[in-house]
């Protein structure tokens, strides 16, 4: 058991513990050489913008899934987000101003109350589940329908645009030229909350709570967690990366509205568990929801370059989480 | 024709990291009770499952009637004719007994002739007739959820019998259940055996092995070590095969002095009316006080109500005078309260987490840098250091705790709770389904931490241990107590009248 593993050996290792992102891996790589433009800078920016935004909501629903939880909510949380950001932000002298009479927010002024909302929206979620016992699935399912009943009432079911020029210039700003390298702020800002979220999984005792209550949540509970509070702190932290989420979609599409971020929490879901976040609780790594993300991201480009046409995109993303989880499950069938 | 109805030979399964078994044999003979016996991870329930089709085998072979056969799945064992009761039983309890006695082979019929549906009345008919043979006089229309243990494990039997078997395995059978539900037990087992049922028994317990078994093979370590006539047995000549080495005591020698009253329990009923009521005791300084009664005392619904873990409508607890308020598990750590919980995998370990993350998640808060940083380096020394007291075996502090064997998980917990210095420690059952060997490494552990000044309580089934290892022993019966024995005086009897006094 003891010999030292080649680099090589390491390499089959992981493909054999990976086979759906090694398989993409090749998929892209013959794509990249047979299609042209697939490997650009522009079409990396393109890769690592989409994925940061996807990989910040995943980071939030991760500690939902890995207490043995979800949130259905999060989507529709990131339309609100993304929706009150907007009107928030609205040049003052913008003709088509949602609310004539609310003042032009600064940025950092509107970020901070969608992370208040979400806080709220979340600690909500995180109350009906942890003192009112009602089940994850049941509870985020009302809050998403909830959320997204508050966003069609705020919005009145109007698109949201006239941003203020600074807004959109600093989210979807990089460093370098457009043309040639170049690396946008959001990979910063993905790279500054994956390091955050290792650090609370990892280094605080938040992080430990959270992986003993998805491992046996009465066994935490008799070890002195506070399982009520350490789940409604997860759910807030959900909440508020959510918020966060939507307040640089909003910025990135240069607008919103109240479809925004629908069906993003499936999305999420399906990138922790492609990451190896057990289904079944206690189990999951940040490292392991970033490759998740990217390679549902990356999935979506090499389609687009393939030029499938979109409607099978669904198909092809559907099979590949069954699949995903599938083999995942074997895995650990196989262990015993 | 074969001797033996069933034989297991050259059986090899391999772990990662850990051969299990290592080419071991089983012969059954017709109509014998074979007892299996070892330490816990000596391989016994392993090798069951190989028969049982849970597990595959590596190398290996089984031969029923002396013809070599392969076991699939379990429903492939059920079909040759072998059946198991697990030790961890595993009915379906909002389902009537008739479900769970046919579940996955229902007795079928045709509807309007082609379609094909559950033959229900016949279904209940047979399992009306097997509920018989077991000696259980129930309704199979009874939801199993209703029932006792002892009456799951008849409707366990039932479905073996249903299934017309010729080897029955009976995996711990006697572990939950009191002493007459015991001879109702072994009543069923003769009966099978009389009619040519050859019958595996796993279980701990000395006397009901020489009591009950014809045979009796030891394993140790995933080794196969010998079989021999139950007979010509003794305890002592057991224990030393199962264990590999002399055994002189069964309990170690204790020299801690109980000193003045330091926690004390008042008044203490639940808010569950048929639960415990008006509790009354205290225990003192490095004392053991150890907690008798029988199944449904409700001695473990008492300790976990002082725990924090169930709900009270009265009663205090004080801690060298003062008064504690304990709403939740939190507050009683927080005070220097330990508790360690009868149901090992239900409420004590968290499977899929490592040793390192098991032993440490009760006392997080001593290792904090700067108040919010977790010091990794300073907390794999305290489960390295525990690891090694404990004389854990384990293959690293990064394995899963869910590998692990009963009785080394057992000492991760106790090691969790250690790592909190805990003033009063409450053990429930600390010693259930643990082997001889790691019981007297337990039995050591606590006699040390009552000379260390610790307070003990120890709830336990087996009035051997009590009498072995308490200063003093409380009774339960029926929600109440029923007295105090002196650890000196206490004898089966004495304890047994005190935990029979029911209100009339």
């Amino acid at each position: 058991m003891k010999e030292k593993k080649s680099f090589g050996n390491k390499v089959l290792d992981y493909i054999k513990g990976n086979p759906i992102v090694a398989m993409l891996t090749v998929v892209s790589i013959i794509v990249g050489m047979t299609v042209d433009n697939f490997f650009s800078w522009n079409n990396l920016s393109n890769l690592i913008s989409n994925t940061a935004i996807r990989f910040i909501i995943a980071l939030g629903v991760s500690g939902c899934l890995i207490t043995k939880g979800t949130d259905l909510s999060a989507g529709r949380q990131v339309g609100l987000a993304a929706c009150l950001s907007g009107i928030l932000v609205q040049r003052a002298d913008y003709s088509g101003r949602l609310f004539a009479n609310l003042p032009e927010f600064n940025m950092f002024a509107a970020l901070l109350i969608v992370i208040v909302l979400g806080a709220v929206i979340g600690g909500i979620n995180g109350l009906i589940i942890s003192r009112l016992k009602v089940p994850p699935f049941i509870t985020t399912l009302g809050t998403q329908t909830i959320v997204y009943g508050l966003c069609l009432v705020l919005t009145n079911a109007q698109p949201i645009g006239g941003f203020a020029a600074g807004y959109t210039k600093l989210i979807t700003g990089r460093i370098g030229d457009v043309k040639s390298f170049n690396l946008p702020y959001l990979l910063f800002v993905a790279i500054f909350f994956g390091f955050l979220f290792w650090f609370l999984y990892n280094k605080m005792r938040h992080g430990k709570y959270m992986y003993a209550i998805g491992g046996n949540e009465i066994a935490a509970e008799v070890s002195g967690v506070n399982t009520a509070k350490s789940l409604t702190l997860i759910y807030i932290t959900a909440g508020i990366m959510y918020a966060i989420a939507g307040w640089l979609l909003a910025a990135k599409s240069g607008g919103a509205s109240a479809s925004m971020g629908q069906g993003y929490e499936l999305e999420a879901i399906a990138g922790c568990t492609i990451g190896g976040v057990s289904t079944t609780g206690g189990i999951g790594t940040v490292s392991g929801v970033l490759v998740g993300v990217l390679v549902f991201e990356l999935l979506k480009i090499v389609l687009q370059f393939l030029g499938v046409n979109p409607y099978y995109n669904y198909i092809v993303q559907g099979l590949v989480i069954v699949v995903a989880v599938a083999l995942d499950i074997r895995k650990n069938i196989k262990k015993k | 024709m074969s001797e033996f109805v069933l034989e297991m030979k050259d059986v090899y399964k391999a772990f990662p990291g850990v051969v299990a078994l290592n080419h071991v044999k089983l012969q059954l003979k017709p109509g014998t009770v074979h007892a299996l016996m070892g330490e816990n991870g000596a391989g016994k329930s392993t090798l069951m499952k190989c028969m049982f089709g849970i597990y595959s085998m590596d190398e290996g072979e089984i031969y029923i009637d002396g013809v070599k056969t392969e076991i699939k799945n379990p429903l492939d064992a059920l079909g040759k004719g072998i059946a198991m009761v697990h030790q961890e039983l595993q009915p379906i309890p909002a389902r009537t007994i008739g479900e769970n006695i046919y579940l996955g082979r229902y007795p079928m019929k045709k509807a309007l002739g082609f379609i094909p549906i559950i033959d229900h009345k016949k279904m209940y008919e047979d399992a009306e007739r097997v509920l018989k043979e077991v000696k259980m006089d129930f309704d199979p229309h009874t939801k199993v959820g209703e029932l006792s243990v002892s009456q799951m494990q008849s409707v366990e039997i039932a479905k073996a019998v249903s299934a017309n078997c010729r080897v029955l395995i009976l995996d711990e059978p006697t572990s939950s259940l009191t002493q007459n539900e015991v001879e109702a037990l072994f009543n069923i087992v003769n009966d099978l055996k009389s009619k040519g049922v050859a019958i595996v028994y796993i279980s701990h317990k000395m006397d009901e092995i020489l009591r009950i078994s014809d045979e009796v093979t030891i394993m140790r370590d995933g080794q196969y070590i010998g079989t021999w006539e139950a007979k010509d047995l003794t305890t002592d000549f057991i224990i030393t095969k199962m264990v590999g080495r002399e055994l002189t005591n069964l309990y170690p020698p204790r020299s801690n002095v109980p000193g003045d009253v330091v926690f004390e329990v008042e008044d203490f009923t639940s808010i569950n009316p048929k639960s415990f009521r008006h509790v009354n005791f205290n225990v003192r300084k490095g004392e053991i006080l150890g907690v008798a009664g029988l199944v449904g005392a409700q001695r473990t619904e008492l300790m976990e109500g002082i725990f924090g873990i169930r709900s009270k409508t009265s009663g205090t607890v004080r801690y060298k005078g003062r008064e504690l308020n304990i709403r939740r598990p939190k507050d009683a750590i927080d005070n220097g309260i330990a508790m360690l919980t009868e149901d090992r995998r239900g409420t004590g370990i968290m499977g899929v987490l490592s040793v390192a993350d098991n032993i440490s998640i009760a006392s997080l808060n001593k290792y904090l840098d700067y108040g919010f940083m977790l010091n990794d380096k300073k907390i794999e020394e305290l489960v390295q250091d525990n690891i090694e007291k404990m004389n854990t075996k384990t293959p690293s502090s990064k394995t899963p705790i869910g590998s692990l064997s009963g009785g080394n998980q057992q000492k991760v917990l106790i090691g969790r709770w250690l790592a909190n210095n805990p003033d009063v420690l409450i053990l429930d059952e600390p010693t259930r389904g643990i082997d001889v060997g790691a019981k007297y490494e337990i039995y050591t552990i606590i006699a040390d931490l009552a000379k260390q000044g610790k307070s003990i309580i120890m709830i336990s089934s087996e009035m051997a241990e009590l009498i072995g290892m308490s200063d003093r022993v409380m009774v339960m019966c029926d929600g109440r107590v029923t007295g105090f024995i002196d650890g000196k005086d206490a004898t089966q009897e004495n304890i047994m009248e005190l935990a029979t006094r029911f209100e009339s």
